[in-house]
């Protein structure tokens, strides 16, 4: 069993647990932390997606946790491989800030709003309900899957924990 | 990741000297702001995974003092100077001259000193650097945030991001004295940067 168990997903990482696993992933900016659960299996799993699309790469060995486009279906092929059923799978995401405000408001700059969107387009090609986010703003946050209940939490300098 | 065709040490010895001068220009300004002496450590440049960045600064949910802004010209990359909250309340202290908030609420003026400081050391960086390569370097306006580290630094990732899970990091920290690190300087030149860099340094390219 791996009940209290805490499983770190890193940037452009992704990772599944189940029996009461906590995943974690911290200080995301502009980079979206995108969970999906199964709450018959208590299973559960995040990705720390840090570009919206994968045509943009030029990595020999490409990093599919990485791309919002890539790591979306990557995430759902762990899952059912642990038994999960795509049609309970639900997700909640968060992430997505605009760090820096900046005038000129070129397209780098506006990653944050792009990962979400670009999240957003590949949960909706693959039919899974976004039932909660939290997305946008100018802080980072650090955010947590409680595999046991399928409660998000999210952790903010300013605005301490809120539970999605 | 392959950005170095050959000679990578040589390359590296390069690009330390590169942090070399430009922080060095920048400690002599702060000094001159501070009135005080600032030492630098030699500058570090490692390729360095992208989730390791912020352990430089204390981890990813450590809470930083940060002034970002984008390199334009020749050759663009992104550009941090990063203080934990100890060494940016004794710097506010000393240029301001009164005891600055113990909490993170930092007022409006506190935080415009913050980017100004940020601005005149990341101005004096880059063009000690613009004159040594003769290459045209601009900063953007400088932006600054108080937040989680990991939060703030992938923002300097993004154009490595497409070429691997490591970047190339030219790390200056800044040191008070003998005391601890008082700051940081990372220069995160892009991928596409770096042939220009060796090019006007009269690097031999294979």
């Amino acid at each position: 069993m791996t009940e209290g168990v805490l499983i770190k997903v890193g940037m452009a990482d992704l990772n599944v647990g189940n029996n009461g696993a906590i995943i974690r992933t911290t200080g995301l900016g502009s980079c979206v932390g995108l969970t999906l659960y199964d709450a018959q299996l208590k299973l559960g799993g995040m990705a720390h997606i840090m570009l919206p699309s994968s045509e943009i790469a030029r990595e020999g060995q490409l990093n599919v946790a990485k791309y919002a486009d890539t790591a979306v279906p990557e995430l759902i092929e762990q899952l059912k491989s642990k038994g999960a059923s795509v049609g309970r799978l639900v997700a909640k995401m968060a992430g997505g800030a605009q760090m820096f405000a900046f005038t000129n408001g070129s397209d780098s700059m506006r990653i944050g709003p792009r990962n979400v969107e670009a999240t957003k387009l590949a949960l909706t090609q693959l039919g899974i309900p976004l039932i909660a986010e939290d997305t946008g703003g100018n802080y980072g946050r650090t955010v947590e899957l409680d595999s046991a209940t399928g409660v998000f939490s999210i952790r903010s300098v300013q605005l301490g924990v809120k539970e999605i | 990741m392959n950005l170095f065709n050959g000679n990578a040490d040589f390359k590296m010895d390069v690009l330390r000297e590169v942090g070399n001068i430009g922080a060095g220009n920048a400690a002599t300004a702060l000094s001159l702001l501070l009135d005080k002496q600032v030492d630098m450590a030699v500058p570090t440049v490692n390729l360095v995974p992208f989730e390791a960045i912020a352990d430089r600064v204390g981890g990813s949910e450590a809470v930083v003092i940060a002034i970002f802004l984008r390199v334009e010209g020749d050759a663009p990359g992104n550009m941090f100077f990063i203080l934990n909250r100890e060494p940016a309340r004794r710097i506010l202290q000393g240029l301001l001259g009164f005891e600055a908030a113990e909490n993170d609420d930092y007022s409006e003026l506190e935080l415009s000193a913050l980017n100004e400081i940020g601005n005149i050391l990341a101005g004096s960086y880059l063009s000690s650097l613009a004159d040594f390569t003769g290459l045209h370097m601009s900063p953007t306006v400088p932006s600054l945030a108080v937040d989680m580290a990991g939060a703030i630094l992938s923002y300097g990732l993004l154009q490595f991001g497409t070429m691997g899970d490591d970047a190339l990091l030219i790390d200056t920290t800044f040191l008070e004295g003998p005391q601890e690190a008082e700051g940081h300087f990372f220069l995160i030149p892009d991928p596409e940067s770096f042939d220009k860099l060796f090019r006007a340094l009269g690097v031999p390219i294979e």
